[in-house]
C-alpha cells in the first residue's frame, strides 16, 4: 500500500485560519501525516488554485477537511465543489461544525452588518459612503466579489458531511488521532462527531464543585477566580456543563471558563437553551424580583450562550419581520 | 411505535361542533400518518361514546388513541379508563384539546377548524411515540394542615380534628379569629360576633387533635399530595408560653405603648400584649418594635411582674417541620386602602372612617366601649355610609365585594338603635341582598327610616373646605366647619345632591391579601385576574385547586360573608378528609430518570428537586433519581445541560413529534 498514499485536502470557508494553524500545531506528527498522506489542496499553506480542484476527477480526494462556516456565495461554491471531489468530507472546527464565531452574525443580517461596518461604527471614516459592490467594471474587465448572505450556515446545513471534528480550534492530539483512525480505514459511523467525548466538560474538569448557587454574575476579566474552584460557584458563567469534552480543558486549565466551542452534547437540541436552563436552575433567588436582579447582572446572554452554536441551534437566527427585513 | 391509531373527534354538543367543522377534521385525520380510523361522536365522554372506543380497540387492534375533545383536566381520566378497559395501556392515549384551546377561543369557524386539525395532528404524531407506563400508588399521611385562623380556617380545623385527624393550624397573628373577631354584631341576624365565634376559638385551643401554632407562618412546602413536608416558622414571642399562666400582669404594667392593630389604631396597646381579651391562645407576645429593650434600654418591668418567670428575651424564631396529607389554605382577605381614593377624604378628615374602624368604634369591647362618638367626643346627628368604596369600579376593583351592602345595613341599624335621633344616609349603586334573610333585613331597615340614596358618592368635602369653594347654588345653610359634605348624583331623581353629615363611613373593597402572590407560590395555588386564589372549577370544584391535596376556603378565594366562609371551611375539610380516607393515591407514572452514559456530574440538577428525589454519587460522579420520590414535574429535565435526564411521557422525541404534527397542517 506504500504507493497508495491518502490524498488529503484542507479548505477554509468563513474561518479565521486558526484551524489551519491547529493542523500545523500537531508539530512533528505532521510528518506522520505526510508519511501516509499527500496534501493535494491546502490554500492556506500551499499554492493551490481553484482550477486545480476543478480539474480533479470526482472523488479524487480521499479525505477533505473543511474549516469555517458558510456565509457567502464563494464559500458555498467551494464546499459544494469539494464535496463532489472528495470521498470522505470532515467538518473541521467549531465554525464548520456548528457555525462558530461567524455564526453570531445571525443575530443581525447583511444590511445591518453593512450599516455598522461601513457607516456607523465609531472607527469608520467613510465620507463618501462607499460600500462593496459585487460587480464592478474596470478597464481590464469586470471585478467580482462573492455575495454575502443574510444567514450564516454550518457546513452540514450546506452539504452532506461525513464527520464533525469540533473545537475552536480542535485539539491537535485529537486531530492526529482522527486522521490516524481514518487512514487506518476504521472510520466511525457517518454523521458522527469525532475527536470529542460524549460527556460534558464537567466530567474531566479538575475543579472542585460543592454546591451550585449564585446571587450575581461576575465577568471573567473583572475577577481573579480561584483556579481550584468551579467557575460557576464563583458566579462566572462557564458553559462547560453544556459542552462536549475532549478539548483537554485548555481554557479551564488557563483559568478561563469554558466558552462552549466543542458544541452540544449528543442528545441536546440547543446548547444555548440548555445552558440557560441550567444556569437558571442555579440562581439563588427568593422572589421573582430577585431573579430579575440577578439576571440583570449577566452581560450579553445571547452572545454568551450561543457564542459558537447559533446557526446550529433551534434559534438559528434572529427572527425577521414579515417583509424579510430585520424584526426589532 | 404505534401504527394503528384511532382518532375520535367529539362534538361536545355545540361546544365544539358549533365552531369547528368536525367532519372536515375527521377527513384530515384520516390522511395523517398511522391513523387507522377516524370517527366523530356527539359526546365522546358519554357511556356509548366510551363504549365505541373500547369496541374499536378490540375490533381493529388499535394501538394508540387520540381523543379530540375538551381539556385533559376534564376527561383524560375518563378516556384513560376506557382505553385501559379495552386492554390498552392508559398512557397510549393522547388528548387533543380542541375546545378550550380551539372552539372556545375563536368565533371564526374556518380558523377554529384549521386549529383543530393542527392540534389533532400534534396529538397523532405524539401518540405514535407514546410508551406504556404504570401508575404508582403512594400512601397518604393521616394529618392535615390548615393555614389561616379566620372563621374559615377555624371551621376547617375543627371539622378535621373532630373526625380524628391530627391537624396543625397555623395563624400569622398572635391570636386566631380573623376579621370576625373584630365585629360587634353580624348581619343579618345581628348575632353578637364574639358570642358565636369565641366558643369555636376556645374549642380550637383545647382540641386534642389540633396543634395550634399562632404567631407562626409557613416557610416552605415540599412533597406532594398525601405527603407534604411543611416547614413552619414560629416567631419569637419573647415569652415562654409553656410557663405563662396568662395572668396579664405584664400587660398591665408595661410602660410602653403602640397603636392597637386590632382596634385599627383607635386605641393603644402595650409593647407586651394580646390583641384582644378573648384571644386564643391567650398568651402575650412582645413587639420588638415597641419594647425599649430592643433599643438597648434596660427596662425590666415585665420580667419583674411575671410570677412564673416566662419572659425570655433570648428567645429566637423556631422552625418546626410537619408532614401532612392535605392542606387547607384559608388566609382570608384585606380591606382596600381607602386612601387610594383621595376624593373620599379618608386620612384627611378625622370623621371619615373605614368600615373596620367603625366596627371597632361600635364594639362594646372597643376604644369607646361601643359608643358611637366623633373623635372629639360629640354624638353624631347624621352619618353617611358610602357603598362600593373601590368595588364595582373599574378604576379599582371591577368585582362586587359582596359583603358591604349588608354590613352597611348592619351599621345603619346599629346607629339607629344607639342614636335614635341620628339620620343615616346610605349611598348605594344597587342594594345586593342575595343571601338567606338578607332582603328581609333590607326591608326592615327601610322601615327603620334609613335614607337610602341611589347614587355613588363622588366626593367628600370637609365643612370648612366646602364653604371655601361653594358658590351660591351649592350653599348649605348652617354647615359647620367640623362637618362633612357628601356629593353624589341621586340617580333616581337625576339630580346632583350635597348632603351635610357629621360622620362618613366608607366600605373599602374586599381584596386579595398583599402577600397572596407569595402565599400562592408556596402552596402552588394560582390566582385569578382579581388576585384571589383560583379554584379548580368555578362551579364544580369550588374548594379544590389544581395542586392535588391543596384546598382553599373562605375569603382568600373571593369576597365572602361568614356563612359562605364557614360553608367553604367545612367543604374544604370534607375534601381533605375524603382524600385522607382513601389512604393511598395513585400518582402518574410520568417520572424522570438519569441516563448514566450521558451524565457528566455537573450537579446542576441537585439544588432543584422539590421532592428530594435526586442524589449524587460522589465516587461515580453521577446523579441519580429515586423514582419513588420523583413526581415527574420535569424541572430537572429542563435544567440538565447534557439532556441526560429524561421525562417519561414527555420525552424530547414526543414533544418534537407533537410540534412537527402541529406544523404539518
Ligand atoms: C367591615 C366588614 C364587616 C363584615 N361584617 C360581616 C357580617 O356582619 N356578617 C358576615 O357574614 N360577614 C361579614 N363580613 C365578612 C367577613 O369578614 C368574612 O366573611 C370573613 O372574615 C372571612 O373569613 P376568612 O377566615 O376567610 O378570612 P379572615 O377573616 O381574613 O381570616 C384569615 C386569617 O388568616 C390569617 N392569615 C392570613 N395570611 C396568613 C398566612 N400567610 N399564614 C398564616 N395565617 C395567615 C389572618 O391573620 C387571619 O387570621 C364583614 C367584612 C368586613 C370587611
Amino acid at each position: 500500500m506504500a504507493n497508495a498514499k491518502l490524498k488529503v485536502g484542507m479548505y477554509w470557508a468563513a474561518s479565521c485560519g486558526g484551524c489551519d494553524v491547529a493542523l500545523l500545531d500537531i508539530h512533528e506528527k505532521i510528518l506522520d501525516v505526510v508519511a501516509v498522506a499527500d496534501l493535494v489542496f491546502w490554500p492556506c499553506a500551499m499554492d493551490f488554485k481553484v482550477h486545480h480542484v476543478e480539474a480533479m476527477p470526482d472523488k479524487h480526494i480521499d479525505v477533505c477537511f473543511i474549516s469555517g462556516a458558510v456565509r457567502n456565495s464563494e464559500n458555498e461554491h467551494m464546499v459544494k465543489l469539494l464535496r463532489r471531489k472528495s470521498k470522505v468530507l470532515c467538518a473541521f472546527g467549531s465554525c464548520a461544525h456548528i457555525g462558530g464565531i461567524p455564526g453570531l452574525a445571525n443575530f443581525w443580517d447583511r444590511q445591518s452588518i453593512f450599516q455598522t461596518v461601513y457607516h456607523a461604527s465609531p472607527s469608520t471614516e467613510n465620507p463618501k459612503g462607499t460600500v462593496p459592490v459585487e460587480r464592478f467594471k474596470v478597464a481590464e474587465g469586470e471585478l467580482t466579489l462573492p455575495h454575502l448572505y443574510d444567514t450564516v450556515k454550518t457546513l452540514g446545513q450546506t452539504i452532506d458531511v461525513d464527520y464533525f471534528l469540533p473545537g475552536c480550534p480542535p485539539n491537535p492530539d485529537q486531530i492526529a488521532a482522527v486522521i490516524g483512525v481514518i487512514a487506518a480505514g476504521k472510520a466511525p459511523a457517518k454523521g458522527s462527531v469525532v475527536g470529542a467525548s460524549e460527556r460534558a466538560m464537567c466530567e474531566e474538569c479538575p475543579r472542585k464543585k460543592t454546591e451550585l448557587k449564585f446571587k450575581s454574575f461576575k465577568r471573567r476579566h473583572l475577577t481573579h477566580p480561584d483556579p481550584e474552584v468551579c467557575f460557576m460557584e464563583q458566579g462566572i458563567v462557564c458553559v462547560g456543563a453544556a459542552t462536549r469534552s475532549g478539548c483537554g480543558w485548555r481554557c479551564i486549565g488557563s483559568n478561563m471558563p469554558c466558552r462552549g466551542c466543542y458544541g452540544p452534547l449528543p442528545s441536546v437540541h440547543d446548547q444555548g437553551a440548555k445552558m440557560l436552563s441550567a444556569i437558571a436552575a442555579c440562581i439563588d433567588a427568593d422572589t421573582p424580583d430577585d431573579v430579575e436582579r440577578i439576571l440583570d447582572t449577566m452581560p450579553d446572554p445571547a452572545g454568551t450562550f450561543y457564542r459558537f452554536g447559533l446557526p446550529a441551534s433551534m434559534l438559528r437566527r434572529r427572527q425577521r419581520g414579515q417583509d424579510g427585513r430585520e424584526a426589532r | 411505535m404505534a401504527s394503528k391509531i384511532g382518532v375520535y373527534v367529539c362534538h361536545c354538543g355545540m361546544n365544539i361542533a358549533g365552531t369547528v367543522d368536525v367532519p372536515a377534521v375527521i377527513e384530515a385525520a384520516k390522511a395523517m400518518p398511522r391513523v387507522a380510523l377516524s370517527k366523530e361522536y356527539k359526546f365522546a365522554c358519554s357511556d356509548p361514546g366510551q363504549e365505541m372506543i373500547k369496541q374499536d380497540i378490540k375490533a381493529h387492534g388499535l394501538d394508540a388513541i387520540v381523543v379530540a375533545a375538551c381539556s385533559p383536566l376534564m376527561h383524560e381520566k375518563t378516556f384513560r379508563r376506557a382505553v385501559e378497559a379495552a386492554g390498552l395501556n392508559p398512557f397510549l392515549l393522547s388528548i387533543a384539546n380542541i375546545r378550550e384551546q380551539g372552539s372556545w377561543v375563536t368565533e371564526d369557524p374556518a380558523k377554529a377548524t384549521e386549529k383543530a386539525k393542527a392540534i389533532v395532528a400534534g396529538a397523532v404524531f405524539r401518540a405514535a411515540r407514546q410508551e406504556p407506563l404504570e401508575m404508582r400508588s403512594v400512601e397518604i399521611h393521616r394529618a392535615a394542615l390548615v393555614v389561616g385562623g379566620g372563621i374559615a380556617g377555624i371551621q376547617a380545623a375543627l371539622d378535621l380534628a373532630d373526625s380524628g385527624i391530627p391537624t396543625t393550624l397555623v395563624e400569622r397573628q398572635p391570636s386566631i379569629g380573623g376579621y370576625m373577631a373584630m365585629f360587634d354584631k353580624t348581619f343579618p341576624t345581628l348575632d353578637c360576633s364574639a358570642c358565636i365565634l369565641t366558643p369555636k376559638m376556645t374549642a380550637v385551643g383545647q382540641h386534642e387533635n389540633i396543634k395550634l401554632m399562632a404567631y407562626s407562618e409557613v416557610e416552605s412546602v415540599s412533597g406532594f399530595v398525601g405527603n407534604f413536608q411543611v416547614r413552619i416558622r414560629r416567631k419569637a414571642a419573647y415569652v415562654d408560653h409553656t410557663k405563662c399562666n396568662g395572668c396579664g400582669m405584664c400587660m398591665e404594667k408595661c410602660p410602653y405603648k403602640a397603636p392597637s392593630e386590632f382596634d385599627q389604631g383607635l386605641s393603644q396597646r402595650r409593647a407586651i400584649y394580646v390583641p384582644f381579651a378573648q384571644a386564643v391562645p391567650n398568651k402575650p407576645v412582645i413587639d420588638p418594635a415597641t419594647c425599649v429593650r430592643f433599643k438597648g434600654k434596660k427596662c425590666k418591668t415585665c420580667i419583674k411582674f411575671c410570677e412564673p418567670g416566662a419572659i425570655d428575651f433570648e428567645q429566637k424564631d423556631s422552625v418546626e417541620e410537619v408532614t401532612v396529607g392535605s392542606i387547607v389554605v384559608a388566609t382570608g382577605f384585606q380591606p382596600m386602602d381607602a386612601k387610594k381614593i383621595p376624593q373620599l377624604a379618608y386620612g384627611r378628615h378625622p370623621e371619615v372612617y373605614t368600615a373596620l374602624e367603625f366596627e371597632r368604634l361600635n364594639n362594646a369591647a372597643g376604644p369607646t366601649q361601643g359608643k358611637i362618638l366623633t373623635k372629639d367626643g360629640r354624638v353624631p346627628q347624621s352619618v353617611a355610609i358610602l357603598n362600593c368604596t373601590g368595588s364595582r369600579d373599574t378604576n379599582y376593583h371591577e368585582y362586587c365585594s359582596r359583603v358591604c351592602c349588608m354590613y352597611a345595613l348592619k351599621y345603619a341599624h346599629l346607629i339607629k338603635e344607639k342614636l335614635h335621633e341620628a339620620t343615616v344616609f346610605d349611598f348605594y349603586i344597587d342594594m345586593r341582598c342575595f343571601g338567606k334573610g338578607y332582603e328581609e333585613f333590607y326591608r326592615r331597615l327601610q322601615d327603620e327610616g334609613v335614607r337610602f340614596i341611589r347614587g355613588k358618592a363622588a366626593q367628600v368635602f370637609g365643612g370648612k373646605e366646602y364653604k371655601a369653594i361653594a358658590n351660591a347654588a351649592g350653599f348649605i345653610d348652617g354647615l359647620e366647619d367640623h362637618q362633612l359634605v357628601v356629593q353624589a348624583e341621586d340617580s333616581l331623581l337625576g339630580k346632583l345632591i350635597r348632603v351635610p353629615v357629621d360622620m362618613v363611613v366608607l366600605t373599602p373593597a374586599v381584596e386579595a391579601r398583599a402577600d397572596a402572590d407569595e402565599v400562592g407560590r408556596k402552596f402552588l395555588v394560582s390566582r385569578g385576574a382579581d388576585g384571589f386564589f383560583l379554584e379548580q372549577h368555578p362551579k364544580l370544584a369550588p374548594v379544590s385547586t389544581t395542586n392535588d391535596g391543596v384546598y382553599i376556603a373562605g375569603a382568600c378565594q373571593g369576597p365572602k360573608d361568614i356563612p359562605d366562609s364557614v360553608a367553604q371551611g367545612s367543604a374544604a375539610a370534607g375534601k381533605a378528609l375524603g382524600l385522607i380516607a382513601r389512604r393511598e393515591v395513585e400518582v402518574e407514572g410520568t417520572t424522570a430518570s438519569v441516563v448514566d452514559e450521558l451524565c457528566s456530574g455537573c450537579k446542576c440538577c441537585l439544588t432543584l428537586c422539590a421532592y428530594n428525589a435526586i442524589s449524587f454519587d460522589a465516587d461515580r460522579h453521577r446523579s441519580s433519581i429515586n423514582e419513588v420520590l420523583c413526581k415527574g414535574c420535569g424541572t430537572c429535565v429542563a435544567s440538565c445541560p447534557s439532556s441526560a435526564i429524561k421525562a417519561k411521557h414527555f420525552t424530547d422525541e414526543q414533544i418534537f413529534a407533537e410540534i412537527e404534527g402541529l406544523m404539518s397542517m
